[in-house]
């Protein structure tokens, strides 16, 4: 299989697997196909109009539930909508921001009760869970619209029945983050293996420094470095299968990667289970840390400019040379519609904003750890960082979203959350942990 | 002038009467019924389905007793917060009450400036749970807390396993102090002097007028401050949501129900199930709560 060579085929490998139907190597040569077509944007845009002018006269006000409570992204989302209600003179947009914990915690009544006309969500399982359960409204048609939007992407916001459910804003990359003031002055350079991350991670040692930043207080970053971890060591195909609940979480290759793991974990920051991923960030922005396994969101605890400057990050290293390190994951985050929203047409022509590169080019520069998915958003005015992200990713062969996106939330929250904490507790037992994990595994998929 | 009729029973109400006295019998009756039994009914019968949350329960699987059988064999979480829970109680019954007492017992002694530390102790009750834990969070935090800033240790108060629950307790125990302190004075004010008077003309001391005299006259508050004690323990629960959702070492059965039935994960039928298992706790305590109430009736 050859590398992708646009973002278009990297964004063909973000397709899940229950609506890929076919493999993964066909779509992608598919998806070269589709690369060739969006190499021509304008002319794509030419036929859409970016801003969505479907919907006919939409006025009133449309409301719409923020998850984004951090004060960096808060702000770009507002940005966005006091871009949009410029735009459209007719129209409000009402934001409802909500601590991003609560939101998750209360989606389910949220969505069940009166939710907000449009609500921000992410792509992966749990789109596709609350599409099929019938808590989402159908914005096929604002897809009609929606220009520099790849093919893949349109997939990868479909849902069971085939019709799409999700506008994609935003993504961020997974990776090794560090300081490249730090890595000049020790001298140190990217680790390509994990046998030269684990040699590097001893000199950071004896120069003082925390090897790998580590805070899992919220339970789910310590996720991150067990997807890591298992695409190094199984691969892609291995991980999309393990979160489909068709691989056992007790045969030798998980356990593989919870006893590499356990060689790793005295690199690793102690008492993470106290700290949260923010605090754990500055440990790396004081310079006492020297690397931190995170998403791209990190750069958000790093001053604008300079300190942003400052910040880089490379691919975790490969763990197998059969694996190869090709395989990365990066989250989509984006907006879903309500089932009855009070103002449909409103909801809908604030979707096909969203989606518009306008609209994302104003997101990315209001916070600069994430990148737009929308291929004609400027790229020119990007940070070194969100270039960066942007040659990572199209680089990647295949891209993963998260474990708490590409398995089962019940499984991820109730059994996930408590192992991973246990095995950071206690990573001698682990015959014990596996086990654990594939009797539930097995009680709550078979429900 | 017409005689007033002797009352012969309720056939002799007038009719407005009897209106009034069905509704008062009815509108309680109807709200404990749909604010406790129904509830209370429903989460046992939602504990044997597989009901997700969404959508109607008439579409919920009967899975019989497998989320029971899930509970007590593949359910790591349990064990703990049944200790936990037990361990919770036991610091609240046998420490924090007592100290409560003891502070109402010195404070009631009218010492020099004893409103000063009334208001001081009893601060605390007034601010929520959720506030408590993050002012502790401030004092406990590991890099950036008072306690190793102050001593330069890097005890990870809230996040180590071997600590976090002690650390939580005194959090909760500095409010619950409070509480029992403010009852229990509110108590000792009740107690007649005469009685104390008597004591120490009898040639008591202190520590016999309290131990012999007083309290088994508050006998009725000190009733109550167990009870509170006992509801306050099980209902344990916003502290450690606060601190870090009840995991890693803060397990309680109140916060494992909420970590099962809210959020995405919605599994309504097995977190019913484990509300079930307090259910079934707090009952014994009740019990025993009335056995003690009764026997003091007779």
């Amino acid at each position: 299989m050859t590398r992708p060579t646009s973002e278009a085929e990297y964004l063909a490998s973000l397709v899940p697997a229950s609506v890929r139907g076919v493999s993964r190597r066909t779509l992608l040569r598919g998806a070269l196909g589709a690369g060739t077509l969006l190499a021509a944007p304008t002319l794509l845009a030419a036929c859409g109009g970016s801003g969505g002018s479907s919907g006919g006269a939409a006025t009133g006000t449309v409301t719409v539930g923020s998850n984004q409570s951090d004060a960096v992204p808060k702000a770009a989302i507002q940005a966005v909508m006091d871009a949009f209600q410029k735009a459209n003179p007719g129209l409000t947009a009402k934001v409802n921001t909500i601590d991003h914990n609560s939101f998750q915690e209360n989606i389910n009544n949220y969505l069940q009760g009166s939710p907000d006309d449009v609500w921000m969500w992410f792509s992966g399982y749990r789109m596709r869970f609350f599409a099929s359960k019938g808590l989402a409204g159908d914005v096929s048609d604002v897809w009609k619209n929606l220009s520099g939007m790849s093919d893949a992407l349109k997939k990868a916001s479909t849902g069971d029945d085939g019709k799409q459910y999700f506008v994609p804003s935003t993504y961020y990359p997974w990776a090794v983050f560090y300081r490249k003031s730090v890595f000049s002055k020790y001298g140190y350079t990217e680790p390509k293996t994990l046998d030269e991350f684990k040699a590097l991670g001893a000199r950071m040692k004896k120069d003082g420094l925390v090897p790998i930043a580590f805070g899992d207080k919220d339970g789910w970053p310590a996720m991150g470095t067990f997807d890591q971890l298992n695409l190094r060591i199984n691969g892609y195909d291995f991980h999309v299968s393990l979160m489909a609940g068709k691989e056992a979480w007790n045969g030798d290759k998980v356990k593989k990667v919870f006893d590499t793991w356990a060689g790793l974990l005295d690199l690793h920051q102690p008492d993470s289970l106290g700290r949260t991923w923010q605090e754990a960030a500055q440990a790396l922005q004081q310079k006492k840390a020297g690397t931190y396994v995170l998403g791209s969101f990190l750069a958000q605890q790093f001053g604008k400019g300079a300190e942003q400057d400052d910040l880089s990050f490379f691919n975790f290293p490969e763990v197998d040379s059969n694996i190869g390190a090709d395989a990365i994951e990066a989250p989509i985050d984006g907006y879903m519609m309500a089932k009855r929203p009070k103002n449909e047409a409103g909801a809908k022509k604030l979707l096909g904003y969203v989606g518009s590169a306008a609209a994302q080019n104003i997101v990315v520069k209001a916070d600069p750890s994430v990148i737009a998915t929308n291929e004609q958003a400027d790229k020119g005015a990007y940070t070194a960082l969100q270039k960066k992200s942007v040659e990572f990713v199209s680089q990647a062969k295949s891209i993963a979203q998260f474990m708490d996106r590409d398995t089962r939330p019940d499984f991820a929250s109730t059994v996930m959350i408590p192992a991973i904490q246990s095995f950071i507790k206690n990573p001698k037992d682990i015959d014990g942990l596996v086990n654990g994990i594939e009797k539930q595994k097995q009680s709550i998929f078979a429900s | 002038m017409a005689r007033r009729a002797k009352y012969k029973g309720i056939d002799h109400l007038t009719p407005v009467d009897r209106v009034v006295v069905g509704l008062m019998i009815a509108v309680p009756t109807i709200l404990v019924l749909w604010l406790v039994w129904v509830p209370a009914i429903g989460s046992v019968l939602l504990s044997f389905t597989n009901w997700d949350g969404i959508g109607p329960i008439s579409a919920a699987k009967n899975v019989g007793l497998r989320n029971y059988h899930d509970v007590l064999t593949i359910y790591p979480p349990f064990v703990p917060a049944l200790q936990h829970n037990l361990i919770w109680l036991a610091v609240m019954f046998l420490f924090a009450t007592p100290v409560g007492m003891f502070l109402a017992v010195l404070l009631d002694r009218e010492v020099r400036g004893s409103r000063v530390y009334q208001t001081a102790i009893y601060l605390p009750v007034v601010l929520s749970l959720a506030l408590v834990g993050f002012i502790w969070q401030l004092i406990y935090s590991r890099d950036q807390g008072l306690i190793n800033a102050v001593t330069g240790g890097s005890i990870d108060w809230y996040g180590d396993q071997r600590y976090n629950l002690w650390a939580a307790l005194i959090a909760s125990s500095w409010r619950h102090v409070g509480y029992i302190m403010l009852l229990y004075l509110a108590g000792l004010k009740g107690v007649d002097p005469t009685l104390r008077e008597a004591a120490k003309v009898d040639g008591a001391s202190e520590r016999q007028t309290f131990f012999r005299v007083v309290f088994p006259v508050m006998f009725p508050i000190n009733i109550i401050v167990l009870v509170v004690t006992v509801i306050e323990s099980l209902r344990a629960f916003d502290l450690v949501w606060v601190i870090n959702k009840g995991r890693n070492g803060l397990e309680l059965i109140s916060t494992l129900v909420t970590s099962n039935i809210v959020g995405e994960a919605s599994r309504i039928g097995f977190g019913s199930a484990l509300a079930t298992f307090m259910l079934v706790i707090s009952s014994i305590f009740i019990v025993l709560y009335l056995r003690i109430v009764m026997r003091e009736q007779r």
